[in-house]
């Protein structure tokens, strides 16, 4: 059912854990629909993402894709990393079985939120 | 080598049933309706066969029909006695656990005019008998609940249910497709009018199964043809099926209280050992009125695909509830039913021992299972708030 290169995700997963003092965290999903990912950042001076953790209660896909998607914004900049899709997600996974393309989706979110929330704290900051 | 714990989904066929079932492939391929000596044969096995299905259960040999297995049988029970009774009324009542095979036929059934009532089950997946009196209405025409689920293990008061049913006239369906093999069955006894089966479930061939109708009890053929099954089921016979069931029920009943004192003690280590091992967990079904071999658990803060197939890596097969791993993206019905929220639902792990099964594997299961439960806590988001 799944890649070769999702099943090494999701048992290996890259970048499992937390950001003690992230410069953003986002939360995206619902424990009711069966996933969560949290992302954490850490964002240098020149808005490079330094460091990615992530932690996500889900099924294969949904860790495969935290998994890929923090090695794929490690070392962007934010600008970048907003430009991260889902499909780019599971592209690099080798594809999703199409009823699990839902769960790659939370995946993009999760980056999104993660800088959405640097960029308020930016904000509030200055 | 596989540590196969999905017993509930299929079973391993007997080599000895297998060995028994080959001669009606090969050199005694007669079809059982011809009228020469080889045929004639053929056919008197066919009877013997369903001979042991009666036995097993208690009913007479006339009483049992050959099907493909146990949706087949499901729907001939259901829409077959649905069309045949339309004129007595056209309110059927079942439960909300029941097996698709069922669930589907009546709401089919729906589209053409009958009504259904959907019983609710308690916390531990038990119909409630007064709620089940309290549906019959004057054009009640059946009850149909399952002996035992095949999610949660839960054993229903079938007996309670054929007599209420009796006393209201109704005709009694239950689908014992689980049952078959773990709980003993005596038609008489538990007042049960029709009852479908599945060879797979007990160690005999899969796509064969039994629709037990009593005497008396009419029921319209959904497969017309050439009148095979006294009418009931047209279609040459798939007598290696057959023979296979036949022998499959014996031997199931045969070493019953072996096999189930075995399928017990595995099941209860499991449980006990689990619930030592594991925090935050819940045992989903009765405690005691439960399929030997089920053990349902809800792992909290994890989802069931993930448990799957860690435990999949490691070379085990269990089964999930989990909404990720079915195409409807719902957590199980019945794990709903029995009032699970969602979030509990999705984490859920139905381990099936079965005959086969030894210590030795449900040891490593238990040891597998508290790792992969342990991996996935340390990366669920959901862990960390709880503490
Ligand atoms: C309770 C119940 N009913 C019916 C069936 C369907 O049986 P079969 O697979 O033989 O069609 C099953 C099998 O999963 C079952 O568990
Ligand atoms: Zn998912």
């Amino acid at each position: 059912m799944y890649s070769d290169k999702v099943m090494d995700h999701f048992e290996h997963p890259r970048n499992v854990g937390v950001i003690e003092d992230a410069d953003g965290v986002g939360t995206v999903g619902n424990p009711v629909c069966g996933d969560v990912m949290k992302m954490y950042l850490k964002i240098d001076d020149n808005e490079v993402i330094t460091d990615v953790k992530f932690k996500t209660f889900g099924c294969a896909s949904a860790i495969a894709t935290s998994s890929m998607a923090t090695e794929m914004i490690k070392g962007k900049t934010v600008d970048e990393a907003l430009e991260l899709t889902n499909k780019a997600v599971a592209a690099a996974l080798d594809g999703l079985p199409p009823v699990k393309m839902h769960c790659s989706v939370l995946a993009e979110e999760a980056v999104k939120a993660a800088i959405e929330d640097y960029r308020d704290k930016k904000l509030k900051e200055n | 080598m596989i540590k196969y714990f999905d017993n509930a989904a299929t079973t391993a066929l007997d080599k000895d049933i297998l060995d028994k079932m080959m001669e009606y492939f090969t050199d005694r391929y007669f079809n059982p309706s011809s009228i020469y000596t080889p045929s004639i044969s053929v056919h008197k096995d066919v009877e013997e066969s369903r001979k042991r299905v009666a036995d097993a259960i208690n009913a007479k040999a006339e009483e049992i029909y050959f099907t493909s297995g146990g949706s087949e049988s499901d729907n001939l029970a259901i829409k077959g006695f649905a069309y045949a009774n339309r004129k007595k009324g056209k309110h059927i009542i079942t439960s909300c656990i029941e097996h698709p095979a069922i669930i589907n036929s009546c709401k089919s059934l729906e589209k053409e005019g009958f009504e259904i009532t959907y019983l609710s089950v308690d916390e531990n997946g038990f119909i409630k008998l007064d709620e089940l009196e309290n549906s019959i209405r004057e054009d009640t025409i059946l009850i149909s609940v399952m002996t035992a689920n095949n999610e949660i293990g839960t054993i229903e008061p079938i007996k309670e249910i054929g007599r209420i049913a009796h006393e209201h006239g109704i005709k009694f369906h239950t689908d014992a497709v689980q049952a078959i093999g773990s709980v003993k069955i005596d038609v008489e006894d538990m007042n049960i009018d029709m009852l479908s089966m599945s060879g797979h479930k007990f160690y005999g061939p899969k796509g064969v199964g039994a629709l037990y109708i009593r005497k008396g009890t009419n029921v319209t053929r959904m497969n017309d043809g050439g009148h095979q099954e006294r009418d009931k089921r047209s279609g040459t016979e798939n007598v290696p099926g057959i023979i296979g069931i036949g022998y499959a029920i014996e031997t199931a009943y045969k070493d019953f209280d072996k096999n189930v004192k075995k399928i017990t003690e595995l099941r209860d280590y499991y449980i006990s050992e689990i619930e030592k091992r594991i925090p935050d967990i819940k045992l989903n079904g009765d405690r005691t009125k439960r399929l030997p071999g089920n053990a349902n658990f809800s792992f909290k803060y994890i989802e069931g695909e993930s448990i799957m197939l860690l435990l999949d890596q490691k070379g085990i097969c269990v089964s999930t509830g989990s909404a990720c791993s079915s195409k409807t993206l719902e957590p199980s019905y019945v794990l709903l039913s029995i009032g699970l929220p969602h979030e509990i639902a999705h984490g859920s792990i139905r381990v099936s021992i079965g005959k086969h099964n030894t210590k030795e594997e449900v040891d490593y299961l238990i040891d597998s299972m508290v790792e992969v439960v342990s991996k996935l806590r340390d990366m669920s988001p959901l862990c960390e708030e709880e503490k």
